[in-house]
Parts: structure tokens; C-alpha cells; sequence
């Protein structure tokens, strides 16, 4: 293939992933100016290393660029959000057996409200984030989810169990209409 | 299975993650605990939640634009066309860095005998060398004439560097640079060898024979006509330490000027 041709060919494919790149990028990141950022570096990266990707998943290829592409900002703007940010994997690993179940009909009746849901999303730890993101919103399996996030399958699951179940508690009880309020391990917004 | 278990492996049968066995297992379990039940419910509302297109973030199509911009930017740099256009000794880099990746294992199995001239001096030559194959910044004089490069150093610098047409024995001459090493101005003469370029450092002194391999390129050091040289290359050691042969047995060409 010529390098025209391998061109056009990257330029079309990360076209088709772009959605997915930013969305991934803006979940992880939390904010606008950065997601997009991150995305334009992932993409030269992803240029500059596409004669290493031997075929296959492209998008789960270029994913996972982007979200360690994203982690590495967060690492090192460490600094400037010290004591704000919560990037912690592993934020409240245990699930309570015995926890509160949640009314499903309360859950629908604020899930409406997107504003809210994405709040509650943003206040999840970083790991059961993007595990949430990539199984919910881009129908990842939990096998793509492991190869991207670097973790084994039985994590993924995890992570998503502990993702939704932390998820019906924020949307019941954040305020809505209201900024999160603290303790719920999300930085200010 | 118990509620507990269950519990843990909702999440995973929600998202038809499960093996079959599990999962009958799973479907066994749910008609007689409306716990259970009532956390797959949950589940699947948040699931919907998520999942609503009001809580994706797009791609903005400016970012879509500047991307575009960005890959082809990117591309016309290392676009074929300007590649075709460009003859090969001008643009080495490619394939001098595959032969360098290459010599390093050949080098590493040729011994060489111990170095004498201090390390900066080595870096520099193997710096100069490097940024010689940098667009455009091979050659001040352009010619295969030895008569034609020796005298244009003339003036440049304040000696008259040996300049031997090899092209005979396989080592075309193909050019000269005014180089700086040590803050020093040297005469820098451009010989290939099939793909590989060479340059020859020159300035007045004397010297032993010295030979050194630096990040995959080799280097020889020897005297000629009372003159320093230093080969710098990553042609093999071999053909080049012939190459230097040749160069010292050669009568150098006739001063015009």
C-alpha cells in the first residue's frame, strides 16, 4: 500500500472513531479544552504509529491511545489539581452486599435529566469511569474494555458492577439542579 | 447459587457476559428473590441512563476540521511525491536508519581496538554526521569533480583538504561541506557507498589510527597528507576501513588553484 493510500486510509478510520476518541478523552479528562487536546495528540500519535498497527480492531487500537494519552495529562496536571482530582483506580473497591438498593422507578424518574447523569458519571473514580463509558455508551465488550484499560476481564466486570451501583446511589441522591455535592469522590466542577 | 453470588454476576449477565451455564444458573435464581430482581431493574435504568445520546459528547466538528487539517499536514511532510522528487543522497535518513539499526549488530560483533580520542570529540563527529543527512544540509559544493571541490574550499578554510575521486573502487565522491568541530573549521568531503554515506572530517594535524563504532555508526580515524581525517558512516566496518585504504593510497588531486 502506498503512503498515500495508508493515509487516507488512517484519515478515514479515525473520522469514523472521532465520536468515540472524544467522548472517551471528555469523560476521562472532565473538561472540554483538554479532551480535545488529548484527542489531536492521540491522532498524531496513533499517525506516526499507524505502521505498527497490524490490522484488527482499529478502534480498540486507537482507544487505547487516547486513553493513555488522557491518563498521562492527568499525571501530569497532578500538581496544578492537587488535593482536587480523585483519579484513584480503585475508589470505594467494595461492593456492599448489603448495601441499599436503589427504587428503580426513583432512578428512572431522575435518570431523565441528562445534566444529572452525567454529574453522577463525573463523580465516579477514573476506573469505573471509563469501564462505564466504554461498555455503556460504546458498547464495548468486557474483553476490548480489558485490552484497552489494561486490566483482566474479571476487573472489568467488577468495576462495572461497582460503577452502576455507585451510579444509582448519585442519582438519587445528588441534588439536582445543584452542583454534586462533595464526598461523593468527584472534584468540583 | 445464593443472593450474594447472584449479586456479584448480575452486572455480567445484564450485559450477556456470562457463559451459558451461569446464566441459567442466574435465570434459576431470579424468580424467587425479588432482591435480586429489583437490583437487575436498577441496573438496567442506569444502564439507559448512561446510554442516552443527551450524555454523549461528540466530537465538536471544529475539532473534526482541525484534525483533518492536522493529518494531512502531517502527511504532505512525508508525502511520496516530495519523496520521488528528492534524489536518494539527499534524503538518507530512511534507509540510514535501518542500516544503522543493522550495524549495530554487526558492530557489535567486529572488536575494536580501544579509543584514544576523548568521548565529546566522537559525539561531535557522530553528531556532525547526523545532522549532515538533515534535509538540505549535506553538501555546500555538489559535485562528483574532485577538481571542482577542492578548490572551493579554498578561502573557506585556511588549508587544502586531499579530495580523491574513488568512484572507480565504489566510493563516489559526491560533494564537500564546511563543517564546525570543536569550534574548529574542518573540511568535511561526502563520499557514498551504494546507499550509505560517508563523511570524511578533515583538518591539518597529526594522528594514530584510531578506530570507534557510536550509536550504530562507524567511525576511523587516520593520517594522510599531514592532514586528520575521520571517517564517519554506517556502512560497515569492513567497507569502510577499505574505503580509508583507498582514500591514503590514492594520489590526491592535483592543486589548481
Amino acid at each position: 500500500m502506498s503512503l498515500h493510500a495508508a493515509t487516507s486510509k488512517f484519515e478515514s478510520a479515525v473520522l469514523e472513531q472521532l465520536d468515540a476518541a472524544h467522548n472517551l478523552a471528555r469523560w476521562l479528562m472532565r473538561n472540554d479544552e483538554d479532551a480535545q487536546d488529548v484527542v489531536q495528540e492521540s491522532c498524531m500519535k496513533a499517525l506516526r504509529s499507524f505502521d505498527s498497527f497490524r490490522g484488527g480492531d482499529f478502534r480498540a487500537w486507537f482507544l487505547t491511545i487516547v486513553r493513555n494519552t488522557s491518563f498521562t495529562w492527568l499525571r501530569r496536571n497532578k500538581n496544578v489539581h492537587a488535593g482536587v482530582a480523585d483519579h484513584s483506580l480503585e475508589d470505594g473497591a467494595e461492593v456492599a452486599a448489603d448495601c441499599d438498593i436503589y427504587d428503580p422507578q426513583m432512578i428512572a424518574l431522575r435518570a431523565g435529566d441528562a445534566d444529572l447523569v452525567r454529574r453522577a458519571i463525573d463523580a465516579l473514580p477514573d476506573g469505573l469511569r471509563e469501564a462505564v463509558v466504554l461498555r455503556e455508551m460504546e458498547g464495548l465488550s468486557y474483553r476490548e474494555i480489558g485490552k484497552i484499560t489494561g486490566v483482566p476481564i474479571g476487573t472489568v466486570m467488577s468495576r462495572l458492577s461497582r460503577g452502576r451501583m455507585q451510579l444509582q446511589s448519585l442519582l438519587v441522591e445528588m441534588d439536582q439542579g445543584q452542583p454534586e455535592k462533595s464526598g461523593t469522590g468527584g472534584p468540583p466542577r | 447459587m445464593n443472593c450474594d453470588e447472584a449479586r456479584q454476576l448480575l452486572h455480567a449477565y445484564v450485559d450477556d457476559e456470562l457463559d451459558l451455564a451461569t446464566t441459567l444458573q442466574i435465570e434459576k435464581h431470579l424468580p424467587g428473590c425479588p432482591k435480586c430482581r429489583k437490583e437487575l431493574e436498577a441496573a438496567q435504568v442506569v444502564r439507559t441512563a448512561v446510554a442516552q445520546p443527551a450524555v454523549y459528547y461528540p466530537a465538536p466538528s471544529e475539532l473534526r476540521d482541525r484534525l483533518t487539517k492536522a493529518i494531512r499536514a502531517e502527511t504532505r511532510e512525508i508525502s511520496p511525491s516530495s519523496r520521488s522528487i528528492t534524489p536518494w543522497w539527499r534524503r538518507p535518513i530512511a534507509f540510514s536508519g535501518l542500516a544503522a539499526s543493522l550495524l549495530l549488530v554487526i558492530g557489535s560483533m567486529v572488536l575494536f581496538a580501544p579509543t584514544h580520542a576523548p568521548s565529546g570529540q566522537i559525539d561531535e563527529l557522530v553528531g556532525s554526521h547526523v545532522r549532515s543527512l538533515g534535509a538540505d544540509h549535506l553538501m555546500d559544493v555538489a559535485s562528483t569533480d574532485q577538481h571542482t571541490v577542492k578548490p572551493w574550499f579554498t578561502g573557506k578554510i585556511d588549508f587544502s583538504p586531499p579530495v580523491v575521486d574513488l568512484s572507480g573502487e565504489g566510493f563516489p565522491l559526491i560533494g564537500g561541506r564546511l563543517d564546525y568541530l570543536e569550534q574548529k573549521k574542518v573540511a568535511a568531503l561526502i563520499y557514498h557507498r551504494n546507499k550509505h554515506i560517508i563523511n570524511l572530517f578533515i583538518w591539518p594535524g597529526e594522528t594514530s589510527p584510531q578506530k570507534d563504532v557510536k550509536q550504530g555508526f562507524n567511525l576511523i580515524r587516520f593520517e594522510c597528507k599531514g592532514m586528520v581525517c575521520w571517517a564517519v558512516s554506517d556502512l560497515n566496518a569492513v567497507e569502510l576501513q577499505q574505503f580509508v585504504e583507498l582514500f591514503k593510497g590514492q594520489k590526491p588531486a592535483s592543486t589548481r588553484n
